[in-house]
């Protein structure tokens, strides 16, 4: 025999109590279970992909939008903004990186990008197997995109208009798998990449057809109403770029600027910066002399978690609702049971237990249905981040899974352990103090 | 092995036992007769050293239990000390195998299951090791809660009306088990009752009906 025996067997025998307590115990620890994971997980999520990114430049809208939609590709994207504009901004000095972005068309739910190898390399991404594109039409796809949508090296894709599945297809068009990326857990993993120059080809057609039908609701990488303000910059724009591929353009961008190209438009341009100076004047600079916006990743996502932040409160308050509400419940089956025990615990003292060791006795009690709780707990936590990550991946670009660990759990694993001891010290010092001779007399 | 020096005890104010000196050898067998309210549970507890008197000292072997710290005499009390109660008070969600254990852990001896099986043997309910105490019979029960008394090997058995409940022929079988395992360990032991057809059995006796009568 021992302690631990001994109220395990107690606890064995108020079974149904037990798992109430148990239960209730669990469901506590398990919610904020979730809101840990997902916190941390989403807040990695957000940082990993905007690392090294200082803003993004796209066309005037909701910032937060345009950062959703620039770096994680979450959001619909604000517009498109003239090339020639973007390119004219990409020599200032405050700029070491302009990464060009053209979004609109997805493969059966998955984005596709036109970029430039220097996205690929800002992420360094590493091929798996084939060659980045090196003509248009030509793609590389993330990794999932690859594993989930079974498709290999040589196989032919055909793109549909809008970024959710079902959209006008741009059959014309077939797009040849080029390369697949490895996993880097980034947002690459769900895209398929391509040349600016392929969504360019892929929506000539189209652009056409929907000018002529006036359809203008989609936002795709073609905008002609840019041309009006065309012939104002051509000269300057002439000048710069006299020569296929603006060198310094070409070294910012990776892309072979021409003013052939000055007609077409791009989503957006994620920007990193020379210097930490350029934070303070590039943004106001953009705002304020151009027709684009330029956001900064770092504020809007500290203003997005402002925003989620609320939610967690209130689910977290909601679990510590729990957690309280199990050391009650925890606190009651074991204060009646000490009544009905009293002489079960005069016993172990004519056995020759001595008070501290009745009051350890009920304590561990009250630690063991914590400590199952949790363990119960934390699995459920788990399991349901796990469940409710799987669905969120199906929605959004969010890698969410319940096979993380935190170090945050060891900490409510010790919550756990005191709620337990706060719960039992009563019905314990009730144990400690049996009157034996009174308990035993009274039969 | 047992020394009562002038025991009285007060509840309420009121004196509801008061005892002269008296001396027991050990290995005697006692019987504490008494009518029901004449303080025999009283000093039995005292005996135990689960009460304190209010007055008076115990020795047991050569200790004074009123010197002893109150951790030391719990400890002593299970060392040394068996006890039956009328109700036998397993504990129910153990085995008797684990509630016979109870014995020495909480007396901090060493756990012997040869010991438990031992003992089981000797009150013949050896195959109710395994079992939990509400599927055995009364009978049985009783058993049980007298090998669990006598794991320690103690030198003094104490009884609280073990045969009250107990029909003649199964009375006469419970006085002999106790006086067998007292015989068996060479223990003192001392039952209290107010069954009177167990007298015959026991050259000592004190009663209380008659002291207290005395005493007054």
């Amino acid at each position: 025999m021992n302690l631990l025996k001994l109220s395990l067997s107690y606890i064995r025998q108020r079974k149904l109590n037990t798992l109430l307590n148990v239960l209730l115990l669990a469901l506590g620890i398990a919610t904020i279970v979730v809101v840990l994971l997902f916190s941390k997980q989403m807040e990695d999520n957000l940082t990993r992909n905007s690392r090294g990114l200082d803003a993004v430049v796209g066309a005037k809208g909701s910032p937060l939008q345009l950062i959703l939609s620039g770096i994680y590709h979450m959001d619909a994207p604000t517009g498109n903004i003239p090339l020639k504009e973007a390119m004219k901004m990409v020599p200032n000095r405050a700029i070491k990186k302009a990464i060009p972005l053209a979004l609109g068309d997805s493969y059966s739910g998955y984005r596709i990008v036109g970029t430039t190898p220097l996205y690929l390399e800002h992420y360094e991404a590493e091929l798996a197997a084939g060659e980045l594109w090196d003509h248009t039409l030509e793609i590389v796809l993330g990794a999932q995109v690859a594993r989930e949508a079974g498709l290999a090296i040589g196989d032919e894709i055909t793109s549909s208009h809008g970024l959710t599945a079902g959209g006008h297809a741009h059959d014309d068009h077939q797009l040849i798998v080029k390369g697949i990326l490895k996993q880097n857990d980034t947002v690459l993993d769900r895209l398929i990449l391509c040349s600016v120059e392929t969504m360019w080809a892929i929506h000539e057609e189209v652009d056409e057809a929907e000018d002529h039908e006036e359809e203008h609701e989609e936002k795709h990488a073609h905008d002609h109403d840019t041309e009006k303000e065309h012939d104002h910059d051509e000269d300057h724009q002439e000048e710069q770029a006299s020569h296929k591929g603006h060198p310094l353009i070409m070294k910012k961008t990776g892309f072979a600027y021409t003013p052939a190209d000055s007609a077409e438009a791009i989503t957006s341009l994620l920007i990193q910066y020379s210097s930490p100076m350029a934070a303070a004047t590039f943004p106001r600079f953009i705002n304020a002399r151009t027709n684009m916006q330029a956001a900064s990743p770092a504020f809007e996502t500290a203003r997005l978690f402002n925003l989620l932040g609320v939610g967690y409160d209130a689910v977290q308050a909601l679990g510590i609702l729990l957690i309280i509400t199990a050391a009650l419940s925890v606190f009651i089956a074991l204060y009646t049971a000490m009544k009905a025990r009293r002489y079960d615990l005069a016993i172990m003292r004519t056995l020759g237990a001595s008070p501290g060791k009745l009051l350890w006795h009920v304590i561990l009690e009250g630690v063991l249905l914590a400590f199952l709780g949790t363990a119960a707990g934390l699995a459920l936590g788990h399991l349901a981040s796990d469940l409710l990550g799987q669905w969120l991946r199906d929605a959004q670009q969010l890698s969410i899974s319940g096979g993380v660990f935190l170090n945050e759990e060891f900490w409510l694993i010790g919550l756990a352990i005191v709620v337990g001891i706060i719960s039992a010290v009563i019905p314990a010092i009730q144990a400690y103090r049996t009157d034996i001779s009174g308990t035993l007399a009274e039969k | 092995m047992f020394k009562l020096k002038n025991i009285s005890h007060k509840y309420d104010g009121k004196t509801v036992l008061s005892l002269p000196e008296v001396d027991a050898a050990q290995g005697d067998h006692w019987l504490l007769l008494g009518n029901s309210g004449s303080g025999k549970t009283t000093l039995l507890h005292i005996l135990a050293g689960l009460l304190n008197p209010t007055s008076g000292s115990v020795i047991i072997g050569d200790k004074d239990l009123a010197q002893l710290p109150k951790g030391e005499l719990d400890r002593f009390r299970g060392k040394h000390i068996g006890i039956i109660f009328q109700q036998m008070h397993l504990l129910p969600t153990l085995t008797i195998r684990e509630n016979l254990l109870m014995a020495p852990y909480m007396a901090g001896n060493p756990q012997d299951p040869a010991r438990v099986a031992e003992v089981l043997e000797s009150l013949d309910i050896a195959d109710k090791a395994s079992s939990y105490p509400q599927t055995l019979s009364f009978g049985q029960q009783q058993r049980a809660a007298i090998a669990r008394a006598v794991m320690n090997n103690p030198t003094l058995i104490l009884a609280d009306e073990p045969t009250s409940a107990l029909d003649d022929v199964s009375c006469e079988q419970v006085i002999q088990l106790l006086l067998d395992q007292a015989t068996r360990y060479n223990a003192t032991l001392l039952i209290a009752t107010h069954d009177q057809r167990i007298k015959s059995h026991f050259e000592h006796q004190l009663d209380l009906d008659k002291i207290s009568g005395e005493g007054a």
